[in-house]
């Protein structure tokens, strides 16, 4: 079993980042699950999102989780939210932020000792998407440091899962995953 | 005629986007909705479909919960294919217009995406408004997870407009739990999802003007006990046969089995525990876990929650020692729903087991693998103990002090 959990805000793509991820796994035979916590479900609010992963059916409905990666699409959500609950040992975490992973973890203790990496899904989606989604991105940075699929695998499942968004979308959307796949840290 | 949709032999959908595509599928007539969270999408769905041609039917948009149902009533009684969906306060809007359905044996198909009662407000799932509809004469199933409530629409359509049947239905599903949890769905195509139910079949339909007929009749002392009895007779007598022989023709094309009570390692089980939804699965992964440490833990999920099916039940139950009843919603002045159905259940049978009652997850507090360890521990102290070691009712994943009662 692979558990994920997103820490986002509301309007920045985790459900749908989280739900993307679930229809690739799903084509390579893979059961999974993707689901969110909403609270209190305004634009902007702090929330989370999470996905499991298994060679069998998922039966655990729990929404406690032990996560084996922790992707934050929000820089300040590090500061904020409690990023590290239920972490494991070999928790791993992808944090979205424009400082070093050195600088990042200067700036919060808590990730003193962690696997911390670190990517700009922000920068990156303004650059390539024209909008602050970092969701795409995130999945990029996951699949180089997870190494669960090969990049250029990843990318064609996701244009099937992306396919009702207008071309020019699709294609800004490709260049951001492969972005952050080559820049994450 | 409606477009076909092709689909994927797996479609990671949620319980809504499953509910939805089943009304697609059938091809739903008539659906009166008034949304509310969390079941909004299964009618924004079928707005869309039909709205892009994948559905011949008409959407109507109503203004209360208690006209969308009426609309039903009205739609199903001039003789078409008609669903809706609803939660929560806009279920109990409902509620009047419930009886009404299923009075006047009307086959209409609700999806209830459960959630909790306020006050106070919580859109998150429990099954208080589950337990409010269970003396309303609809038939209710209930699902566990997105597929199921994908499979259990077409069960739900194809034994409620049965001739010998005709009664409306509900397919439950946990609010977010399984509304807006996405995980993999085994899909029919079109074709063989609409021939397993078929073409809808009028009855005394008013738009039949040679065969003109009235609904919705007033029958006082002189007839009210016959009809009702009538009514029960056929939820008692002739519903359950016809579920079953629905989950057989549904094994027969798809390979998933259903089943009245849902037994899982039950056979050599010395402790159980018995609920519904998304925590079936959940306990059946705990109860592997036990079976690791020695403990024989099994589960039985309620699938038909009614008719209640008593005598399936106690066979399941036969050869338990200790029982837990889970019940997610707030019994307010008793012991819970399904303590209350399992004792009735076992009262007069030859199983003498310890029966003990848990409140749980209400207004979507989470019900955890822990708390099941938890559980099936006190079972295993009230099997050896041969009596209840803890108090009758008790909650669990509450904040703050114990309590419990009884």
């Amino acid at each position: 079993m692979l558990e994920i959990r997103w820490h986002s805000r509301a309007g920045q793509g985790a459900v749908t980042g989280a739900k993307g991820l679930a229809d690739v796994v799903s084509t390579t035979g893979k059961h999974v699950q993707a689901f969110a916590f909403y609270g209190s479900a305004k634009r902007g609010a702090a929330m989370t999102a999470y996905n499991r992963v298994d060679d069998k059916v998922v039966m655990n409905h729990e929404k406690y989780m032990r996560p084996d990666y922790v992707l934050v699409i929000d820089p300040a959500l590090v500061y904020i939210a409690d990023i590290t609950a239920n972490e494991k040992e070999s928790t791993i975490y992808i944090v979205t932020t424009h400082l070093s992973t050195e600088e990042l973890i200067a700036s919060q203790p808590k990730l003193e000792g962690k696997k911390v990496h670190t990517i700009d899904c922000i920068k990156i989606a303004q650059e390539t998407i024209g909008r602050p989604i970092p969701n795409t991105p995130m999945l990029g940075a996951l699949m180089k440091i997870s190494e669960m699929y090969d990049i250029e695998f990843f990318k064609e499942s996701m244009v099937k899962v992306l396919k009702k968004l207008p071309q020019k979308i699709i294609d800004a959307n490709m260049i951001a995953i492969q972005r952050a796949y080559d820049e994450v840290k | 005629m409606a477009d076909t949709m092709e689909l994927l032999d797996i479609e990671v959908w949620d319980g809504n986007m499953a509910a939805s595509q089943a009304l697609r599928q059938v091809q739903v007539d008539v659906v009166a909705a008034y949304p509310i969270t969390p079941s909004t999408p299964i009618v924004e769905n079928y707005a869309n479909f039909e709205a892009n041609g994948y559905v011949d039917g008409e959407f109507v948009m109503v203004e209360s919960e208690h006209a969308a149902m009426s609309g039903c009533i009205g739609a199903a009684a001039a003789g078409g294919r008609v669903a809706t969906a609803t939660s929560s306060q806009g279920f109990a809007l409902m509620v009047e217009t419930l009886y009404s359905a299923s009075g006047m044996r009307l086959p209409i198909i609700l999806n209830v995406v459960n959630r909790a009662l306020g006050a106070p407000l919580n859109v998150n799932g429990d099954h208080s408004d589950m337990y409010l509809g269970r003396d309303s004469g609809w038939i209710q199933f209930d699902a566990y997870c997105p597929q199921n409530a994908y499979d259990l629409n077409f069960i739900a359509f194809k034994v409620a407009e049965d001739h010998d049947i005709r009664l409306p239905a509900m397919v439950h599903q946990d609010g977010f739990m399984t509304s807006h949890t996405a995980q993999g769905v085994a899909t029919l195509t079109d074709e063989a999802a609409y021939n397993f139910v078929g073409e809808f079949k009028p009855m005394n339909d008013m738009l039949d003007l040679d065969h003109p007929v009235t609904h919705g009749v007033q029958t006082e002392e002189d007839w009210h006990f016959e009809h009702k009895a009538r009514q029960q007779h056929a939820l008692m007598t002739a519903v359950i046969p016809k579920i079953e022989e629905a989950f057989d023709a549904f094994e027969k094309l798809t390979g998933r089995r259903y089943n009245l009570v849902e037994a899982y390692d039950m056979e050599d089980a010395d402790v159980a525990v018995i609920c519904m939804g998304t925590s079936v699965e959940t306990a059946r992964e705990v109860a592997e876990e036990m079976r690791a440490q020695g403990i024989k833990a099994g589960v039985v999920g309620i699938r038909v929650f009614r008719p209640w099916p008593l005598e399936q039940l106690a066979a399941v139950l036969k050869n338990v020692k200790a029982i837990a009843a889970l019940d997610r919603s707030s019994p307010h002045g008793t012991v819970g729903t399904l303590f209350n159905e399992i004792a009735g259940t076992l009262y007069n049978s030859e199983t003498k087991a310890v029966l003990t009652n848990y409140i749980y997850g209400l207004g979507g507090r989470d019900l955890t693998k822990a708390h099941l360890v938890s559980i099936y521990g006190d079972l295993k102290a009230n099997m050896d103990a041969g009596k209840p070691t803890t108090p009758l009712q008790q909650y669990i994943g509450l904040r703050g002090p114990k309590l419990s009662f009884f």
